[in-house]
């Protein structure tokens, strides 16, 4: 990439082509207009995003320091303000405004979050080598490891988030799928579940997981289940599992007529007709709900995990804000970046998933 | 007219007043009624519809769009109910689709995840399902290669071209061994060069399976090429058949030697007057 743009560079300094021209050197072909297109503007446009955002949070800090040294000044008068104007440009933490955090600050709470996990994780490392001797005791005895109880890693965090989002995606796989087998075979079921969908599709994320803590408060009372994981697993899932189940009834019900005909032609039995024929035709809409469900999922997740205080990104965030420290904003600002990119890799991860198994390349959006 | 003696094949019946009064019926319809309800009251597709069709006879249908030639094709074929009179095949009234009625489509309705092979299999199996898996295989490729398809057993029929596709579907309706083939204008949506070859890949396996066939077609030579009568339907509603004529053109046909034959232009004429009138 860097090559071609210094290819680009000289043959416009040598003043044969336009900055942008193709050309070919050995068997690489450089095409000026799709770097431009897919790497330039791109890059350009996060130049612009950061510098706005750059500005933007001086503008904000700007503000919150002239207030803080009016109101030294109107309650503790003239000394107090120029205290305080010294402590802000000193850069002392104790009185620094409390605002949107820079690029380069959240970038350095990035780093320190990095730092911080690998402290945990050679601590755990270090606990785990200590006390496997232990455990290895413990476990002939038939009592239960000693764990690690520690305080999580923002990486631990991630993972925790990952897994909950996939239990909670398999669920909705496993209860949307069959269902919306079942109800697209039937015009009776369809019109019958229909009013169901439509009532509870729209209902919010909260209010499913007080619904779930509800019922499973109750059933894992008992036992010494990870009743918050369990919690937002299943809210996660209800709420995300509607586009799938939408999805897949709609690719049942509107198989190709002409696929119906070969398969009642060649007498296909029932559960032949829909391995062999109905399931394969509405994969590519099947797929299109699923991959709706993960990124619905994965929205939602952060909010449930906020609520079910249930370890994760959602929990992470939610600390933070609580935390109140002077980096915890630009340490809120790090996880919404970190969010976002795993939704977007989870969204292409799908995306390639729905490429292998559809047999129509243009179906997948 | 007076009553004549059909020499030109097995001595199939009799035809009088241009009736042909069969001596084996493979296909029968009696009396054939369609009717569909509309808001301002029934809208008769077909009706008083009488046709019988011998063993291995093939049968062009012509006729304007829209006359029901479509509609009494997938009421043979089961895929569209009977409101009155009935269809029997070989004696036994039609209640349904089944494999004894293969069906070539307008569209090749391939399944298009399938490779080529496996689309032919997919009936293959469901007809022979006490032969060995080798056999069926042997089956579903003898009629890929019939159809000049070797090279492409196991392409994606959504990667073949659309003439290409159209072969398959002819294997997969003779390697099910039908007693009747119904065939809904299977190469109209073709170019004219792809139609050509199509029929003769057609009429050269139809020559040594000799399986009763009924086709649909708008296209005049088409249908005197391939056929041994061509009936002609009238225009709709109440659409019943209204001339049928008998082709006594050589089998195998070249199509040189049918387009050379004297009689060719006469046909051609008397169809075109039909469809003119």
């Amino acid at each position: 990439m860097k090559q071609s743009l210094v290819l680009n560079k000289v043959s416009d300094l040598v003043g044969t082509k336009s900055i942008f021209g193709k050309f070919k050197i050995g068997s690489f072909k450089f095409d000026g207009n799709k770097i431009l297109r897919k790497f330039l503007i791109p890059a350009l446009s996060i130049l612009l995003f950061v510098g706005l955002w750059h500005t933007g949070s001086k503008a904000l800090f700007q503000m919150e320091a002239d207030y803080k040294i009016e109101k030294a000044l109107t309650d503790q008068g003239r000394e107090a303000a120029e205290a305080m104007q010294a402590c802000i440009a000193s850069g002392d933490v104790s009185c620094q405004p409390n605002t949107l955090p820079s690029p380069s600050q959240v970038w350095q709470s990035l780093q320190s979050l990095i730092a911080d996990h690998k402290v945990i994780s050679a601590d755990k490392k270090a606990f785990a080598e200590k006390t496997a001797g232990i455990n290895a005791k413990r476990e002939a005895e038939g009592k239960a490891p000693i764990t690690y109880t520690g305080r999580p890693s923002f990486v631990d965090q991630i993972f925790t988030s990952l897994k909950t989002v996939f239990a909670g995606f398999l669920l909705a796989l496993i209860i949307a799928v069959p269902i919306g087998i079942v109800i697209g075979l039937s015009p009776v079921l369809r019109s019958s579940f229909n009013w169901l969908i439509q009532i509870f599709k729209p209902v919010s994320p909260v209010v499913w997981l007080l619904l779930v803590f509800m019922i499973v408060k109750t059933m894992t009372k008992d036992s010494n289940s990870d009743s918050a994981f369990i919690i937002s697993f299943i809210s996660v899932g209800l709420c995300a599992m509607w586009a799938t189940l939408v999805n897949t009834a709609m690719g049942v019900s509107s198989v190709d007529k002409d696929y119906i005909n070969v398969a009642k032609v060649l007498k296909l039995r029932p559960l032949q007709k829909v391995f062999k024929v109905i399931l394969p035709s509405s994969l590519p809409l099947i797929f299109t709900g699923l991959r709706i469900t993960l990124s619905v999922a994965w929205m939602v997740l952060i909010a449930i995990e906020l609520l079910a205080q249930s370890p994760g990104l959602g929990s992470f965030v939610w600390e933070e804000f609580q935390n109140g420290a002077i980096d915890s904003n630009s340490k809120i600002i790090v996880a919404m970046f970190v969010i976002g990119i795993i939704g977007f890799l989870l969204d292409r991860l799908m995306l390639t998933i729905q490429n292998m198994v559809s047999f129509n390349k243009n179906d997948a959006i | 007219m007076s009553t004549t003696t059909i020499e030109s094949k097995k001595n199939l019946g009799t035809v009088e007043n241009g009736i042909l009064y069969p001596s084996q019926v493979m296909l029968d319809l009696n009396d054939l009624k369609k009717v569909y309800p509309t808001p301002k009251g029934d809208y008769v597709v077909l009706e008083h519809l009488n046709l019988q069709i011998m063993k291995e006879e093939f049968v062009t249908i012509i006729g304007h769009s829209g006359c029901g030639k479509t509609t009494m094709l997938s009421m043979i074929a089961g895929l569209n109910e009977i409101s009155g009179g009935n269809i029997s095949v070989l004696g036994n009234p039609v209640k349904g689709p089944g494999p004894d009625r293969g069906v070539i489509f307008q569209a090749p309705s391939l399944m298009p995840w399938m490779t080529a092979l496996q689309n032919v299999l997919l009936g293959v199996n469901q007809v022979f399902p006490h032969a060995t898996k080798s056999q069926r295989n042997d089956i579903a490729k003898y009629y890929l290669h019939k159809v000049g398809l070797d090279g492409a057993f196991h392409k994606k029929a959504q990667e073949l071209s659309q003439g290409m596709q159209q072969r398959v579907g002819i294997a997969r309706a003779f390697a099910i061994k039908p007693k009747v083939l119904l065939l809904d204008e299977p190469f109209g949506m073709l170019d004219s060069l792809t139609r050509g070859e199509l029929q003769d890949i057609l009429i050269e396996i139809w020559n040594k399976e000799k399986i009763t066939a009924v086709m649909i077609t708008h296209d005049v030579d088409e249908a005197i090429f391939l056929a041994d009568r061509v009936v002609m339907m009238t225009s709709g509603p109440r659409a019943k058949i209204g001339d049928i004529l008998n082709i006594d053109f050589e089998r195998p046909r070249t199509r040189k030697a049918v387009l050379e034959h004297d009689d060719y232009y006469t046909y051609r004429k008397h169809l075109i007057d039909f469809l003119e009138h």
